[in-house]
């Protein structure tokens, strides 16, 4: 046994998928931990983003007000100040205002925010005439320069509180102050910030990982199980036994599996579909392969020496399989479980991605997240923190996977080894 | 060929088993649940639609169809009867269109799909597979961890990851159905092209997924062929190792065809779910709004139809598996 396990620990594939899974079933165990928030609370309200807000240090507006400022002087503060504001659009009619007044293309950069307002202030003219141009976007140009005049201004704000009739002053707010983030007493760090529905998406993954990971867990259980029952029923028992058990096997490798699961999800219904009842019933449908493979090897063993000495030593059969067969399949079975899990996984994706998996209100699975990110179309809004950390948690975790099994090939199989 | 008459009747034998295994299980799994499963859908399909004739319509006709009513084994000998007919009954969700209706257009959408992507993902990873397996040292080394990661994405997510590079970030290629939404079928070029600038995504995410598969596969089952007697001696004779490698890959490749036959079913699933990404206008886009929208005829009739697909296909590989195989048509002059 420690002789086996030194021999896998040797294989590079196995050590590096096994160090990734190791490490995601880790965050798993140890995020909530340390970060005590609820997984599925909604914290973020709709706005013009929709529910989702790109990832960021969140500090509390209202707070940093009150929090006592310190004063910076930065030289290119205001610079970026201005670079922020002025927009793309603003930045291509201010270029082709300067084009129509005869300044030369090439010496004019939309990207660089100096040159373009030193420009900017140097040629601008708005009594000028400019031939083709229309009345609403001469006024453009002149409301376009009002605001960059606003924007190039030095004053701070007054910050006003709102009296019986009047507005009182509160306090002011100047161009060089600035806060400590530390000293805000609201900040929220929303790593991969929220999904459609406001969640934070960084704490909810950590729990859909925790609950695929279950799914796999328990479908990879059920699965092998039957699969392991079966296999040895078939292959030590023989007869008919092996010959009804054969039939249904190569039936349910041909039919596809997906079929299977579908009408029986949907047959389930959304109240009644769990976590743990999707793990079920994909396990209950995954088994034939274990089932094939273990019966094989069980036939090629069954009449070896050992096996027959066993029976002639009065063994009973529940010994001789313990003891004289399981061993010698024990690999494979392993690697067949290591398969199942990941399978498992990308089969409730798919699931949830039909509309057939976990009751969605409850819990998170990475094939719910991936789910609602496509139900919002969020790949084409651009939001790309509400499914790129499911599809690479998904990768990662079916990577880690497969990665170890090969790695177990390679210690089981010889011919195999580099 | 008089040899082979025993194979394929053998096949054909196991096709029939099959799909009447699957029928079976189509008719009998819904109806198995715990409840009655019809009755609910009919009590759900009432709430939820503003069509108050079509639900009164659908609702007589589903009766009279399926007949929820009777005992179950005339219930199943109705629905042999309509499966026959192609008659699936009404649509719930896109009353008054049939069931049959609405697929007939999406078969076609699936299979040009999924066909040849299968197909083309099949041959590149094979031949990248047998190369690996001969060339060994870093192309090995790069391409099995690529394979492996690659193989391990679910179709879905590199369906994802295409659509946003090539679909969103460049715009390069559309980014949701099968051809232009500004188009009516027809057979000008517009079209045409139009279907082919819609068929590039999908199709890629479906065949990059089946390459790293079937490398890893192939790659081992050469390594076997590798040290097999045959190539230490075509060596000795100087045989140029272009010719070699072919030898190794027909060899191969034999228990890859039987893999694909055996992997079709798994594939097609991961397909379906990637033609939802791209909301192209197969089956499995038809499935996703079939569950949104409660339609169960629907539902039924499409995994029915998948189901048969895989079927076929699977028949259609191991007819052809036949003739490739050199051991059968040697067991069968016996």
């Amino acid at each position: 046994m420690k002789n086996t396990l030194q021999q896998v620990f040797h294989s590079g594939k196995f050590v590096v998928g096994f160090t990734i899974f190791t490490f995601i079933l880790l965050m798993v165990i140890i995020f909530p931990l340390l970060v005590n928030t609820p997984p599925l609370g909604i914290i973020s309200q709709g706005s013009t983003q929709g529910s989702f807000l790109p990832p960021g240090l969140y500090v509390n507006v209202y707070d940093s007000i009150a929090t006592t400022p310190y004063t910076l002087n930065l030289d290119d503060a205001a610079a970026k100040r201005i670079a922020s504001r002025l927009s793309p659009a603003d930045r291509t009619a201010i270029k082709e205002w300067l084009v129509k007044a005869g300044i030369p293309e090439n010496e004019i950069d939309t990207t660089d925010t100096d040159t373009l307002l030193d420009l900017w202030a140097s040629n601008y003219d708005p009594g000028k005439e400019m031939s083709g141009m229309t009345f609403a976007k001469t006024r453009y140009y002149q409301r376009l320069d009002a605001s960059l005049q606003g924007l190039l201004s030095t004053q701070g704000l007054t910050i006003a509180a709102a009296g019986t009739d009047t507005l009182q002053a509160a306090g002011s707010v100047a161009q060089s102050d600035y806060v400590n983030v530390t000293e805000v007493p609201n900040v929220r760090l929303l790593a991969l910030g929220t999904d459609n529905f406001g969640r934070d998406v960084l704490p909810e993954l950590v729990s859909a990982t925790g609950t695929s990971l279950l799914i796999g867990l328990v479908a990879g259980v059920i699965a092998t199980t039957i699969g392991l029952v079966l296999g040895l029923a078939a292959g030590y028992i023989g007869g008919v036994v092996d010959d009804i058990i054969t039939f249904v096997n190569n039936l349910f490798i041909v039919i596809p599996s997906i079929v299977v699961l579908i009408l029986i999800s949907y047959s389930i219904g959304q109240e009644k579909r769990g976590p743990v009842t999707i793990a079920v019933v994909i396990g209950l449908f995954g088994w034939v392969w274990t089932a094939k493979a273990v019966r094989a090897q069980v036939i090629s063993l069954r009449n070896r020496d050992h096996v027959n000495m066993s029976k002639l030593s009065g063994h009973p059969i529940a010994m001789i399989i313990f003891t004289d067969i399981l061993p010698y399949i024990a690999s494979y079975v392993i690697m067949a479980f290591i398969l199942q899990i990941s399978t498992a996984i990308l089969s409730e994706a798919s699931l949830s991605i039909l509309g057939l998996g976990p009751k969605t209100s409850s819990t998170a699975t990475l094939g719910l997240m991936m789910n609602w990110a496509m139900v919002y179309m969020a790949p084409s809004l651009g939001k790309w923190w509400a499914y790129m950390p499911v599809i690479v948690v998904i990768a990662l975790v079916s990577f880690s996977l497969n990665l170890m099994n090969t790695g177990l090939d390679q210690v089981y199989n010889p011919a195999l080894r580099e | 060929m008089k040899g082979y008459a025993k194979y394929f009747r053998k096949k054909i034998v196991w096709f029939i088993v099959t799909f009447i295994a699957a029928f079976l299980l189509n008719f009998f799994l819904p109806r198995l649940m715990p409840g009655d499963p019809v009755a609910a859908i009919v009590a759900r399909m009432a709430q939820g639609q503003s069509n108050a004739t079509g639900v009164q319509a659908i609702y007589k006709q589903y009766t009279e169809l399926f007949g929820t009513n009777k005992p179950i084994h005339e219930q199943f000998f109705l629905y042999v009867k309509n499966v026959f007919h192609g008659d699936f009954g009404f649509s719930f969700s896109q009353y008054p269109r049939t069931v049959a209706n609405v697929l007939k257009t999406s078969v076609w959408w699936t299979l040009g799909l999924q066909f040849p992507a299968i197909i083309v993902g099949f041959f590149i990873g094979n031949i990248l597979g047998v190369l690996a397996a001969y060339l060994r040292g870093g192309y090995d080394k790069a391409l099995m961890p690529v394979s492996i990661f690659v193989s391990g994405l679910p179709a879905f997510g590199m369906a994802t990851i295409l659509l946003v590079i090539f679909g969103v970030t460049f715009k390069l290629l559309p980014t949701s159905g099968g051809y232009g939404f500004d188009l009516i079928p027809t057979f000008s070029w517009t079209f045409i092209w139009s279907v082919i600038v819609h068929f590039q995504l999908p199709f890629w995410s479906i065949v990059l997924i089946a390459i790293g598969g079937w490398a890893i596969g192939m790659r081992s089952m050469s390594i076997y062929e590798l040290n097999a007697d045959y190539v230490k001696y075509s060596r000795f004779m100087g045989i140029k190792d272009t010719k070699i490698i072919q030898y190794v890959f027909r060899n191969a490749m034999l228990p890859q065809i039987t893999g694909l036959a055996l992997a079709i079913g798994t594939m097609v699933g991961g397909a379906l779910v990637a033609e939802i990404i791209f909301s192209y206008p197969g089956l499995g886009t038809t499935l996703l709004s079939a569950i949104r929208g409660q339609d169960y005829p629907m539902i039924s009739a499409a995994t029915l139809i998948i189901t048969i697909m895989v079927l076929v296909a699977n028949f259609a590989i191991e007819i052809l598996y036949g003739f490739i195989d050199p051991r059968i048509k040697a067991a069968q002059s016996d």
